[in-house]
């Protein structure tokens, strides 16, 4: 796949954001906060990153797999999916609507392409991605596994037992990614469950732990997924703690859990695709 | 097994069903190399140690983990591998159901859940161990296979049948050491429900180590002059809803046995099959809404009422109601 350029990637996202807000206000449901804060990391993983091949096959040989943990970002996944070329960008309109293959969080059982496994349910995707690795270790394959969760996930137990499984069997094919915008359902992870030093407690599993400072900077993201890769091959797992801002690009949206898993109205979305601007041409 | 007693099955050993499934798993990883084992901290206890032995690269040591281990199945699933957890059938459903509703019954991933040491004949580690509610809450899961085994010689070839069937399956298999009365050259057949003892008078519906107090009550029937057919139903679901309805349209009642609740098992499965199709009397053995507790396993099976003399009254009771 080609990879885009910089200019490319950001004319992309500005895009992608715009599916987004559209799409759960179509149907008044879904999730925009954590979706908007994420685009970037999704542009540049699909447009940029990723060694995939858009006609879909659940085993992904040879190729790079992505793993979404927190399911309920899923706007933001089918969108660079269908921009991506998996499926028609008009399927959008079906997001979390009766007879969709578009569920509200993402699932295979509708067939899906690009989706290989449900997610929604905190706290799974790391393992599965973890196994997903091994498997292309035994198999020889050189292709990268990518995960991603989110920072309140972290409150999930299984996600320790994941962390401390991969070092320890030396999973070093693998790039875990936590969106860490600080924010919650209830409100700040600060006072719904601190997380304390998320760098220091997965350092001392034994992982390879890279900071990626300006989570919403598309060079900034591109580059630290360049550098991880650079990491891979040396027995450690790597893990890439991306300080990203909930609801990034809509300025009413910006840095607050309210919009966490909430639709904007008529008066709002006009407010929202004011400030971002279309690209590539809506759906 | 007393000495007198004629049964139409006979054992010559008694081996345990965990061991079943160790030497059934090594033989699915000899015949395909896409079979993959993963243990819970557990491997001695699910006799997984050949396996490991012999496919050091195709075994990955979970630790006390079994909510990562379910999703690291899943994952491995996805490009070809037909991954086998193993761990205590407690610690293999209610422990991680979420785990197995989303990543592999929904996501419709090839994980087979080899599951150990169910039901009261656990023994003495008592109830926290002995779990009786596991095929309710596998059945219920939509896309998941549930087998139950009866003994040594089923389970092994339960084991390599499951290998090559693709979806995911609940294996379900026990720790005493039980009688061997089936073949060893046996076709596993899923979903096939296995008629043992022709009869005209009762049916004994029957899973797992209860296929033999079965075998026992049969005999003892005959004794009395009543010939009870015995069904052997290894496979929980799907369930042989056509063998069941023909066997009952003969027999006009049956017994359900089981090493579980009654709520959710097979009498359930049964109960709703007749009620839907040819409503007929049934009698169950099981555990009535009860917990298990420490003992010997077969002092236990006296007390929860589910050995064969249990069975001989049922079926009895289920005559007389016709």
């Amino acid at each position: 796949m080609e990879k885009l350029s910089t200019e490319q990637l950001k004319n992309t996202a500005s895009q992608v954001r715009r599916d987004i807000v559209r799409m759960v206000h179509d149907v008044q449901s879904g999730h925009p906060g954590a979706s908007l804060g994420c685009t970037e990391f999704f542009v540049a993983l699909y447009f940029n990153q990723l060694n995939h091949n858009k006609d879909f096959s659940i085993e992904g040989k040879g190729e790079d797999l992505f793993f979404l943990s927190n399911g309920h970002i899923s706007p933001v996944w089918y969108s660079v999916l269908a921009r991506s070329g998996y499926f028609n960008l008009d399927e959008l309109k079906t997001f979390r609507k009766i007879n969709s293959r578009l569920q509200g969080h993402p699932a295979t059982e509708e067939g899906l392409p690009g989706i290989r496994i449900a997610s929604g349910s905190l706290g799974q995707g790391l393992s599965v991605a973890i196994g997903a690795a091994q498997a292309k270790k035994i198999d020889g394959d050189d292709g990268i596994v990518y995960a991603l969760m989110g920072d309140g996930e972290q409150q999930e137990g299984q996600i320790w037992e994941a962390a401390m499984y991969a070092p320890h069997h030396k999973v070093d094919n693998l790039i875990a990614t936590i969106d860490f915008n600080g924010q919650q359902i209830d409100g700040p992870t600060d006072a719904v469950m601190n997380l304390k030093d998320l760098k220091a407690k997965w350092e001392a599993f034994g992982w390879e732990v890279i900071d990626t400072l300006k989570g919403n900077d598309m060079e900034s993201v591109v580059s630290s997924l360049e550098y991880a890769r650079t990491l891979l091959g040396k027995g450690k797992p790597v893990l890439n703690l991306l300080h990203t801002e909930m609801g990034y690009g809509v300025d009413f949206m910006v840095g607050t859990h309210k919009w966490h898993g909430v639709a904007p109205n008529d008066e709002q979305l006009e407010n929202a695709l004011g400030q971002l601007e279309e690209t590539l041409g809506d759906y | 097994m007393e000495k007198t007693l004629d049964t139409k099955f006979t054992y010559t050993e008694k081996s345990d069903t965990r061991s079943g499934f160790g030497d059934g798993l090594l033989e699915a990883g000899r015949k395909n190399p896409n079979v993959v084992g993963l243990c819970a901290d557990l491997i001695g206890s699910l006799k997984m140690g050949a396996f490991q032995k012999e496919f050091p690269e195709r075994f990955f040591q979970v630790g006390i983990a079994e909510a990562n281990m379910m999703g690291l199945a899943a994952g491995m699933s996805i490009n070809g591998k037909i991954p086998f957890t193993g761990t205590f059938a407690n610690f293999s459903t209610g422990r991680v159901y979420d785990q197995i509703r989303q990543s592999i019954a929904y996501s419709e991933k090839n994980v087979k859940i080899c599951a150990s040491h169910a039901g009261l004949t656990l023994g003495e580690d008592g109830a926290t161990h002995q779990i009786l509610e596991d095929l309710g809450m596998m059945k219920m899961l939509p896309n998941m296979t549930v087998i139950n085994p009866c003994d040594y010689n089923q389970t092994k070839a339960a084991t390599m049948a499951i290998a090559d069937y693709h979806g995911p399956v609940y294996l379900r298999f026990g720790r005493p050491k039980w009688p061997i009365f089936t073949p060893a050259d046996q076709k596993f057949e899923i979903g096939k429900a296995w008629k043992m003892i022709e009869g005209k008078d009762v049916t004994i519906f029957a899973t797992g180590h209860l296929v033999w107090e079965a075998v026992v009550a049969e005999a003892k029937l005959r004794e009395e002059g009543i010939n009870a057919e015995v069904i052997n139903i290894h496979t929980i679901k799907p369930l042989d809803t056509k063998a069941i309805l023909e066997s009952v349209a003969k027999t006009g009642c049956c017994v359900t046995a089981e090493e579980h609740q009654y709520n959710g098992g097979l009498g359930d499965s049964v109960a709703q099959t007749l009620v839907r199709n040819n409503p007929a009397p049934q009698e169950f053995i099981g555990v009535d809404d009860s917990f298990g507790e420490s003992g010997k396993p077969m002092e236990l099976l006296d007390k929860y009422g589910l050995d064969a003399n249990n069975i001989v009254k049922a079926a009895k009771k289920a005559i007389s109601r016709k």
